[in-house]
C-alpha cells in the first residue's frame, strides 16, 4: 500500500550523497508511489545519477548562493509542496535537515514528527515510530494534519539499497522567496583535519564518558584506540556538556545514533540518554569502574575496571602486535 | 543589547521517565531548568556584559505554573521572565511550542537576539529554534559553538560534520547554541535571594492571541497509536579487572577479526 508522492530533502558533500539521504530514498520507494528529491547544490547534475539510482525520478535543485543549505532547502521544499502537493516530506535528523524541516513546518503550518526510527503506511495514514527511555519503549505516532506529512528520520534507521533507476531529471527551482531567513550568510567553511571514518559511517566506534577522568585523557584513551581499530571516536553528553569535546561527537538521544560492528564504551555508565544512540551496535565492549553501571546490561563483554589503566594496556598490547 | 533566552522546565532527567495515560511524557511533576538551557543563559549574560548594557529576559511555557527552573536562570543573572502557563498547553508539539515562544518573545519586546538550546533534553525535536525564527520572520543561525555580536550583526561558528562554518546575519536573529561552549556560572547566594523578587510575567495563550486549536493536543494534529516495549538486549560476559582484563579484550578483538 503506497501513499502518493514522497519528497526527500537530499544532502550531499560535493558529488557524494549522504548515506542518510540514500536511506531515506530507499524508504521513500517502499512507502511512496513516486519519489522526488530536493537538493541544495550549485551542481545538482553531479548528484542526480546517485539520487536517481536510489529512487528520485526528479531532482529539484536550488543554488545556495552563500546562504545556509537548510534555510534554502526549506524554501525549496515549500516551492515543490506548493507546485506538486507531495503526501510526505522526509528529511534526516542532521544539522541542515533540522533547519530545513523546522522552517518548512512553520512556513506551511504543518506539524513535524521527529526522531523517527521507522516509517510505514497504515491504511491511508503514515505511521512513524520513535524510541523513548533509552530505546526501551517504542512509540508509534500518526499525523492527523493535512498533507504533506513532515517526518524527520534518525540516520542509520534503515539500510540503503539502490533501486537501479537512471539519473533523476534535474529541475532548477530558480529564485526562491526566503525573506529575512535568507539574510544569514555563510562567510567561511572550516574543515578540521580528521583521520579515519566518520562517526556515523564507521565500522568501529570508541566513545568516552566521564570515566576517562579529564579532557586531556580523551586523546590517549579514546582517539588512540579508535585509530588503532580504524574507527571513529564518540562521546557521551556529559563530556560534551563539560566542553571536553564538540557536540558533533555526541552519541545518544540528543546526538547521533550509531550502529557499528563494534562499539567500545570507555568510562561510560550508560545513562538512557546514551544507550538509545548505541544499543543497536552489533557488538558492545564496556569498560567501567562501577560493576552496577547500566552499560553492562547491554555489553557483550564488560570489564569492571578503571578505564584510565585498562585502556592504555589494551592500546599497548595492540601496538605490540605491530 | 537585550537578549531573550527560551528556556524549558523539564522533569528531572536523572529520574526514570514516565508516560501519562495519553502516552505523552509525564510533566505534572516537579520541574527543573533543562541543563541544556544553562549554556544559552550564560551566553546571553556574557553577550550583554560585553555590549556594556542591556538585560537578559527569559521566555518559557509550562502546562502548570511551575517557576522553579525559571528562578534558577534568574539567579544566574537574568533580569525577568515571561511564563506562558495554562492547562491547555499540555500535549503541545514543537510547532505549537514555537508559536507560544514566538508570541512570548514579542510580548517581552525589544530583543536584539533570541538564544535557544539546540534541543531540549526531554522532547529533543531540535526543530523549535528554526520554527520560532520563521514565525518571527527572523534569520536563524543554529548549532552555534561560538557567538559574537558587533555592529548590529551576529556572527557564529556553526558546528558541522567536518568542522564549522562561520555564519553571519543582521540582528534581530535567533541563535541556537550547543552545550559545552561556555561554562554556566553557579548562582551565588546573592543571586538566589535576588531571583525571588525578579518579575515573572505569567500569561496564558489567549493573552498572546493564540486560540485553543493552535496549541496543546488539538494544535499538535497527531495521534499516538501504540506504545510498546522494545526487544531487550542480552548482557554478555562480565569480568573484574585483575590486571589482565586487557588480554581478554585483545582476544575478543581478534575473534571479531578487528586486529
Amino acid at each position: 500500500m503506497a501513499i502518493g508522492k514522497v519528497l526527500v530533502f537530499a544532502e550531499a558533500d560535493g558529488a557524494a550523497v549522504s548515506s542518510a539521504t540514500l536511506e531515506l530514498l530507499t524508504k521513500a520507494r517502499e512507502i511512496g508511489d513516486a519519489v522526488e528529491a530536493v537538493i541544495v547544490s550549485a551542481d545538482a547534475a553531479a548528484v542526480a545519477p546517485q539520487l536517481g539510482e536510489y529512487g528520485a525520478a526528479v531532482v529539484h535543485a536550488a543554488d545556495p548562493q552563500g546562504r545556509l543549505s537548510g534555510v534554502v532547502g526549506a524554501a525549496a521544499l515549500a516551492s515543490v509542496v506548493a507546485s506538486s502537493a507531495p503526501a510526505v516530506v522526509l528529511c534526516a535528523q542532521s544539522y541542515d535537515g533540522r533547519d530545513a524541516i523546522s522552517h518548512l513546518s512553520a512556513r506551511i503550518d504543518r506539524p513535524v514528527l521527529t526522531n523517527a526510527v521507522d516509517v510505514r503506511v497504515d491504511g491511508d495514514a503514515l505511521v512513524a515510530q520513535s524510541a523513548m527511555f533509552g530505546g526501551n519503549t517504542l512509540v508509534d505516532t500518526k499525523l492527523t494534519s493535512g498533507q504533506p506529512w513532515l517526518v524527520v528520520v534518525r540516520p542509520k534507521s534503515f539500510a540503503a539499497e539502490p533501486g537501479g533507476a537512471a539519473a533523476g531529471e534535474v529541475v532548477s527551482l530558480g529564485d526562491l522567496e526566503l525573506g529575512r531567513s535568507g539574510e544569514a550568510a555563510v562567510l567561511d567553511k572550516h574543515v578540521e583535519e580528521r583521520e579515519g571514518p566518520q562517526l556515523e559511517e564507521a565500522a568501529v566506534v570508541v566513545s568516552g564518558g566521564r570515566g576517562i577522568g579529564s579532557a586531556e585523557n580523551y586523546g590517549p584513551l579514546v582517539d588512540d584506540l579508535a585509530g588503532l581499530l580504524n574507527g571513529a571516536s564518540g562521546a557521551t553528553r556529559a563530556i560534551v556538556d563539560a566542553g571536553w569535546v564538540p557536540y558533533s561527537k555526541q552519541v545518544g538521544q540528543t546526538g547521533k545514533t550509531v550502529k557499528p560492528k563494534l562499539y567500545v564504551a570507555v568510562g561510560i555508565s550508560g545513562a538512557t540518554q546514551h544507550l538509545v544512540g548505541m544499543k543497536g551496535s552489533d557488538t558492545i565492549i564496556a569498560i567501567n569502574k562501577d560493576p552496577e553501571a547500566p552499560i553492562f546490561s547491554v555489553a557483550d563483554l564488560g570489564i569492571v575496571g578503571d578505564a584510565t589503566t585498562v585502556v592504555p594496556r589494551i592500546v599497548e598490547a595492540i601496538r605490540a602486535r605491530g | 543589547m537585550n537578549v531573550i533566552v527560551c528556556v524549558k522546565q523539564i522533569p528531572d532527567p536523572a529520574l526514570p521517565g514516565e508516560l501519562d495515560p495519553d502516552h505523552t511524557l509525564k510533566r505534572d511533576v516537579k520541574l527543573i531548568l533543562d541543563e541544556s538551557d544553562m549554556y544559552g543563559v550564560e551566553m546571553a549574560l556574557q553577550l550583554v556584559d560585553a555590549a556594556g548594557g542591556g538585560e537578559v529576559t527569559l521566555v518559557s511555557m509550562a502546562p502548570n505554573s511551575e517557576k522553579g527552573g525559571l528562578r534558577t536562570a534568574l539567579a544566574m543573572g537574568a533580569a525577568k521572565a515571561v511564563l506562558v502557563s495554562d492547562g491547555s498547553l499540555a500535549g503541545s508539539d514543537s510547532l505549537g511550542t514555537a508559536r507560544v515562544l514566538a508570541r512570548a518573545v514579542e510580548r517581552a519586546g525589544g530583543a536584539d537576539l533570541v538564544l535557544t538550546a539546540t534541543e531540549s533534553t526531554d522532547g529533543y525535536t531540535g526543530t523549535v529554534p528554526g520554527q520560532v525564527a520563521e514565525l518571527l520572520g527572523w534569520p536563524s543561525l543554529t548549532f552555534a559553538k561560538k557567538v559574537d555580536v558587533a555592529d548590529g550583526k551576529v556572527t557564529i561558528q556553526r558546528q558541522t560534520e567536518a568542522g564549522y562554518d562561520v555564519v553571519e546575519a543582521p540582528l534581530p536573529a535567533v541563535v541556537s547554541v550547543t552545550a559545552g561552549v561556555v561554562e554556566p556560572r553557579y548562582p551565588s547566594f546573592k543571586g538566589i535571594m535576588a531571583a525571588k523578587n525578579k518579575p515573572i510575567d505569567e500569561c496564558t495563550p489567549s493573552d498572546l492571541g493564540l486560540s485553543g486549536d493552535q496549541v496543546g493536543w488539538s494544535g499538535a494534529r497527531q495521534e499516538i497509536v501504540s506504545v510498546a516495549a522494545a526487544p531487550e538486549r542480552e548482557a554478555g560476559e562480565k569480568i573484574e579487572d585483575d590486571g589482565t582484563a586487557h588480554e581478554r579484550v585483545v582476544a575478543f578483538l581478534e575473534e571479531l577479526k578487528l586486529i
